[in-house]
């Protein structure tokens, strides 16, 4: 290991010679150390925390409210933007946009300002990249903990339903549920769980269908690794000895099993991140994400796909957005893995 | 090889009879049906529709009507009328006179247009929508593989980081991203090519290119992460011992065990991709499947909904046992097992 900051150890000699201390680093420490020396990994999480901050103190930083329409300005736009994007020449100069410069990135087609409605679009995916894999996690390792600890034949009945759940086509399955959770949501009478639920979807802005639908289509591969792990850990000597020592279940569970198995499950998560991030944008897309006015940058793209030769500002600004976020949970995520994964080591 | 071939085959079916009742179950669970749209209709119109579609019947009814259309084939002779070579998506004419025709596979009608079925949609729309993934696949393959060997054998390297900065960068542009962009870019400002449609040559080239370029971002860093794996193993160390040149170590040895953990991936994505994508499809007005997959759920066209549903998962699970055997074919230590 050289990325130590310590003394090396003389090779083949250090056993005989202890007066050469090496000062011990945590497994964990020296890989948040690796990750630290990651610059691409730090990039991504500044650009997080950067997001984050956008979010919590959006009514503060924006110009405007996100739903603040003004039908005069519809479609307005910066005289930056218009320099930038060549074809869009303003009515002054024989085009077809209106100037504002009023709105730092233009205006939509109802007149909200794009900055705004960025900004607090920041709040959708964010909500969706932390809270989704939360949901996934939980499921992942309830199913992966109870089949891979009873074995026999609830483990061989689980894991054909995560055989099957993979065949399911995800994009499909979210859709369906996201319908089942959506349309009419309205029709359901007061008083049935749908209907709780639906009114506390909609307080939220329609984001809790939105983490479920994605949350219950991507626990499986969580539960895959949960299982194997369990498995394989089940087998070491020290939890024979916490069992023959008469520890609970839950106990060895909590105790023994879990800390061996958070680990991967963190990097898969936050590998699978940039995805959820992405199945928003696509629900929000199709029209089956959030509530509207709220804004989300999927639906943004959405409505300024169709205009895009005329006000490339509006679908572009928003994508950009997206971008960038996901570019920096994936190099994060990456940064993560290579950190902690330890067939990468000593490589470099 | 054929027990494991006839198991998998089993394995298939079960799995498709599984998803076919989920979704039944959850399109069945959509407050509203397929004629309670904006418009209110008479409430015995309601009723007759719903008769004529058999949308009256008893669900489990209704569940094993559309599995029996679909799984048994059936034969008609006599006069017939050519409702049936639109329902059935295979019909064959048997040399057993009295216009003896062997069908099989009915899909059941479309509630969205008057007339036209399920099976009709696969036979005009389906064929787009593989013309499309086909090609993106192709590109995703040619420009991914060679891409990560490079990388891989020239690990650390500018030209490796390079590479696996614009595959970072490629994955983390999701279509959704890259179809404006696309559109923009070469449609708009530099006027190569057109926006949006379908038929000419110069209108594939986009779509294909913002379908492909995730998945082969995707297969370069698979094809380099497997290769660098493969590279530190013992017998490419026992390889280069024995003075093999490093081209052979890398084609004859590497390579092949190299490549396994990508065909995994390459399998699903050519099912995902031959069966439409609604992003693209919908970004560059292409009459392709993608547009089923929403719409059909969004205004409860039940058998366009199973139809696609099975579609999508039918090729899945093809992909996915073509992708088990050729890596028994591929990696002689799991054929042992």
């Amino acid at each position: 290991m050289t990325t130590s900051g310590e003394p090396e150890p003389l090779k083949g000699v250090a056993q005989t010679q202890p007066s050469i201390r090496v000062k011990g680093r945590s497994l964990t420490a020296d890989a948040f150390y690796r990750l630290s020396r990651n610059r691409a990994a730090i990039i991504g999480a500044i650009i997080i925390i950067l997001n984050i901050l956008a979010a919590l103190l959006a009514p503060l930083i924006v110009p405007k409210a996100f739903d603040d329409a003004s039908f005069k300005d519809s479609n307005g736009t910066p005289t930056w933007v218009t320099k930038l994007f060549p074809n869009m020449k303003p009515i002054e100069e024989g085009g077809y946009v209106k100037v504002r410069n009023n709105y730092l990135l233009g205006a939509d087609g109802l007149g909200r300002d794009l900055l705004s409605r960025i900004v607090y679009g920041a709040r959708v995916s964010l909500a969706v990249g932390i809270v989704t894999p939360v949901i996934s996690l939980t499921v992942g390792l309830l199913v992966g903990l109870i089949a891979g600890y009873n074995g026999g034949w609830i483990d061989n009945l689980l894991m054909r339903f995560v055989d099957i759940m993979f065949a399911f086509p995800t994009y499909l399955l979210i859709i369906l549920l996201m319908a089942v959770f959506r349309l009419g949501s309205s029709a359901h009478e007061p008083g049935s769980p749908i209907y709780a639920l639906s009114q506390l979807d909609a307080a939220v802005g329609g984001l809790l269908f939105i983490f479920i639908g994605i949350g219950i289509t991507s626990w499986m591969s969580d539960s895959r690794l949960v299982r194997g792990q369990v498995l394989s850990v089940r087998q070491n000597d020290y939890v024979l000895a916490a069992y023959a020592l008469g520890a609970p279940t839950s106990r060895i569970i909590l105790r023994h099993i879990l800390p061996n198995i958070f680990g991967p499950l963190i990097i898969a998560e936050t590998l699978a991140i940039p995805a959820y991030i992405g199945y928003e944008a696509f629900l929000s897309f199709i029209g089956l994400g959030v509530n509207p006015p709220t804004p989300s940058w999927g639906g943004m793209i959405a409505e300024g796909a169709p205009r895009i030769q005329s006000f490339p500002n509006q679908a572009l600004f928003p994508a950009l957005a997206l971008f960038v976020l996901m570019f920096a949970f994936n190099f994060l995520g990456d940064g993560l893995r290579d950190a902690f994964d330890p067939t990468l080591r000593g490589r470099e | 090889m054929a027990r494991f071939i006839l198991r998998r085959i089993l394995w298939m079916l079960l799995v498709l009879f599984a998803i076919s009742f989920i979704t039944f179950g959850l399109m069945r669970a959509i407050p509203g049906g397929p004629f309670t749209g904006e418009k209110r209709l008479p409430a015995e119109t309601l009723a007759a529709l719903n008769a004529k579609y058999h949308l009256d019947q008893p669900l489990y009814i209704q569940y094993l009507t559309f599995i029996r259309d679909i799984v048994i084939p059936r034969v008609t002779t006599g006069e017939q009328s050519n409702y049936l070579d639109h329902e059935y998506l295979i019909n064959i004419s048997l040399p057993l006179g009295d216009r003896a025709t062997l069908r099989w596979m009915n899909f059941g009608p479309t509630y969205s247009t008057i007339g036209r079925t399920v099976s009709d949609i696969f036979r005009e729309n389906l064929p787009i929508s593989m013309q499309l993934g086909f090609l993106a696949f192709f590109l995703s393959v040619v420009s991914g593989i060679p891409l990560g060997i490079i990388s891989a054998l020239r690990r650390n390297t500018l030209v490796d980081y390079a590479a696996m900065g614009v595959a970072v960068l490629g994955v983390s542009v999701p279509v959704i991203i890259l179809a404006p962009v696309l559109q923009y870019l070469f449609g708009v400002q530099l006027k190569w090519l057109p926006i949006s449609g379908w038929g000419k040559l110069q209108q594939v080239i986009l779509p294909a290119f913002a379908l492909g370029v995730a998945n082969s971002a995707l297969v370069a860093r698979l094809t380099r992460a497997s290769l660098l794996q493969v590279l530190s193993q013992d017998y490419i160390r026992t390889a280069r011992a024995k003075g093999l040149p490093e081209r052979r170590v890398v084609v004859g040895h590497a390579l092949k065990n190299g490549l396994i953990p990508i065909v995994t991936v390459l399998g699903p994505t050519l099912a995902y991709l031959l069966c439409g994508t609604f992003i693209v499809e919908t970004i560059f007005g292409i009459p392709g499947m993608g547009k089923f997959f929403v719409t059909s759920v969004t205004g409860r066209d039940y058998q366009v909904i199973m139809g696609t549903v099975l579609l999508l998962a039918t090729f899945l699970v093809i992909a996915n046992a073509v992708v088990d055997i050729v890596y028994i074919m591929l990696d002689p230590r799991i054929r042992q097992e």
